[in-house]
């Protein structure tokens, strides 16, 4: 096994998901045959080869810092789930 | 002939000709729309209302002889960039209600060119696909056979385009989301280069990968879109500030003396073998009308799946973050603290295979498995781009199949996500190296179903791809085939 229950469900609550137990029994044993996929690049000598994170070569893009105008607070405030005047609303943090 | 069934530049030569107007363009074309909509589902949102304002716009403009690029002309939207007021939804229930407050640079362009706004098209969930199947608002059909699949992840644009439901469309190629579907539907999808788009609006999925195209009818129309909403925009750092050229000026340079890349690895067992006869006989085709066939090699093609399928779905798991219910999308009711909230509203938000890719990303990216899963991955990347760069020393453009197979049935792969991912293995390579891509339709398999040849060419070589495309498509008579075939194969009725 590449991948154990004990693991996605670790990996799961990193990315902020939760599984039903069946679903979790699906997804180990997909996410299995994915990795299993994946250990063919082991045969590829990579040695003092640059990882490519990016298509182009690009250069940090800077620009003048400069006051423009943006979204006003009832547009940014439009689609959110729970707004209450300026804010958005969330459940409780901490008992 | 319907207007429906015209392509943008013979509707433009009407409005000029003032034989039609913007109007009667959309009447026809909505017409179209309420005759196959409910059997192709192509859509997630229609526009109508907001159409006809655009297309009254544009009769005003015509008389007033400020006609542009697109005037009066109904295109459709991928429902993954941002239209001012309208819900965006990216094929996701967690974005079901989001309407964004601005337009997507995209967006911005075609309306500036006058262009018409259909609607939103479907799509897999956050582009996440080969066949439209994983959208929250159910599956594409493609209109040439409605028992299968459009090809994905942008489904929608591709079949709305093939049954005449609008002029054109765009898209958007994160592994061949544009030119698979255009394969598949029997229409032209163009990926141009990393950074000759904006993505600013684009709901990002890769963002090292993602390109917007066009979905056209034929060439000439591919390079009329290109021409509108190719260029550099301050708002997207990766967007390249290099001179547009007139991709029109490519159209009838023909394909004399043009070397061809023949690579190899592409020529291989599995695939099916109508596509390969088809594949080889419209290379020979190009080879009687004046290119050379060279034969290359693209030494770590069969790598490129398991190098895409780590370093997507680690850039989605990053970007995908920012759903979390709380400043737009859905959220569950059902969070007893914050932390529940995230989960609940996550996990009842996005479908399967979303949720798929954010574990492996997750995975991936996490701490004791990044170097044996992305370093490596990305260091495989350097070499899969080095394999393009040393080919187009011998050649100006690489021909290939797009698909290795024809249209599927629909549910034929949903549950066996490998196989679903076996789809794309001719189109990842072009997003690997941010190189641009087009797929041509070059026939019919006995089932009547559309074949595409796929042509790749260097970066910002965008023009040799229509030059060779358009040579293609006149030689091989592809506008009466495609005509002949749907006249006698697409019925909605």
């Amino acid at each position: 096994m590449k991948i154990t229950r004990a693991e996605v469900a670790h990996v799961a609550h990193l990315a902020r998901l939760t599984f039903r137990e069946e679903e979790m029994e699906k997804f180990t044993s997909q996410l299995n045959d994915i990795l299993l996929y994946m250990d063919k690049l082991n045969s590829v000598d990579t040695t003092g080869v640059e990882p490519m994170t990016h298509a182009t070569v690009l250069h940090n893009a800077f620009r003048e810092d400069i006051v423009k105008p943006s979204l006003a607070n009832e547009q940014s405030l439009a689609n959110a789930p729970d707004p209450r005047g300026e804010f958005f609303r969330v459940p409780k943090v901490i008992e | 002939m319907e207007l429906y069934s015209l392509t943008i530049h013979e509707l433009q030569d009407k409005l000029r000709a003032g034989e039609v107007t913007a109007a009667a363009i959309l009447a026809s074309v909505y017409q179209r729309i309420d005759q196959a909509e409910d059997k192709v589902h192509a859509y997630i949102t229609l526009m109508k209302e907001a159409a006809q304002a655009q297309a009254a716009a544009a009769d005003a403009a015509i008389r007033s002889g400020n006609i542009r690029a697109l005037t009066g002309i109904p295109i459709a939207l991928k429902d993954i960039y941002c239209v001012q007021g309208f819900t965006t939804t990216c094929g996701s229930r967690i974005l079901h209600n989001f309407v964004p407050p601005y337009d997507a640079t995209v967006v911005e362009k075609l309306r500036a060119a006058g262009a018409v706004f259909t609607g939103k098209t479907n799509m897999d969930e956050f582009a996440m696909g080969s066949s439209t199947e994983t959208s929250y608002f159910g599956v594409t059909r493609n209109p040439w056979d409605l028992t299968r699949i459009p090809g994905g992840s942008s489904g929608g644009s591709a079949a709305a385009v093939a049954a005449d439901e609008c002029i054109a469309a765009l898209g958007s190629d994160t592994g061949g989301s544009i030119r698979q579907p255009a394969a598949l539907c029997g229409i032209v999808g163009m990926k141009p280069t990393y950074g000759r788009v904006s993505r600013f609006g684009l709901v990002a999925f890769a963002s090292s990968l993602d390109q917007i195209g066009p979905f056209t009818k034929d060439v000439e129309d591919c390079a009329i879109l290109m021409n509108v909403i190719a260029g550099y925009d301050p708002r997207e750092s990766t967007s390249v500030n290099l001179e547009v050229p007139d991709y029109r000026s490519f159209l009838s340079r023909g394909i004399e003396g043009l070397r061809i890349g023949i690579p190899k690895e592409y020529f291989i067992e599995g695939i099916d073998p109508e596509i390969l006869a088809s594949v080889r006989q419209a290379i020979s085709l190009l080879e009687k009308a004046g290119a050379k066939c060279v034969d290359i090699s693209l030494p770590h093609t069969e790598y490129c799946l398991a190098v895409y399928y780590i370093v997507a779905p680690a850039e989605a798991s990053s970007n995908l973050a920012r759903y979390d219910g709380v400043k737009y999308g859905f959220r569950s009711p059902e969070g007893r603290d914050l932390l529940d909230m995230y989960k609940q509203s996550r996990s009842a938000g996005f479908g399967d295979e979303v949720k798929r890719r954010i574990i492996i990303g997750t995975y991936v990216l996490s701490s004791g498995y990044y170097d044996a899963y992305y370093k490596k991955a990305s260091q495989v990347r350097a070499l899969i781009r080095r394999d393009f760069d040393e080919a187009f020393q011998k050649c100006d453009i690489i021909a290939t199949p797009t698909s290795p197979t024809a249209a599927f049935r629909i549910g034929e792969k949903t549950d066996d996500p490998m196989q679903m991912y076996l789809s794309d293995i001719f189109t990842i390579s072009a997003n690997m190296a941010g190189i641009p891509g087009i797929s041509v339709p070059c026939g019919f398999t006995g089932d009547g179903l559309p074949i595409g040849l796929q042509f790749l060419a260097g970066h910002f070589q965008e023009g040799t791809l229509i030059q060779a495309a358009a040579a293609y498509e006149k030689t091989a008579g592809m506008g009466a085939l495609i005509a002949r075939q749907k006249q006698a194969k697409m019925n909605f009725s």
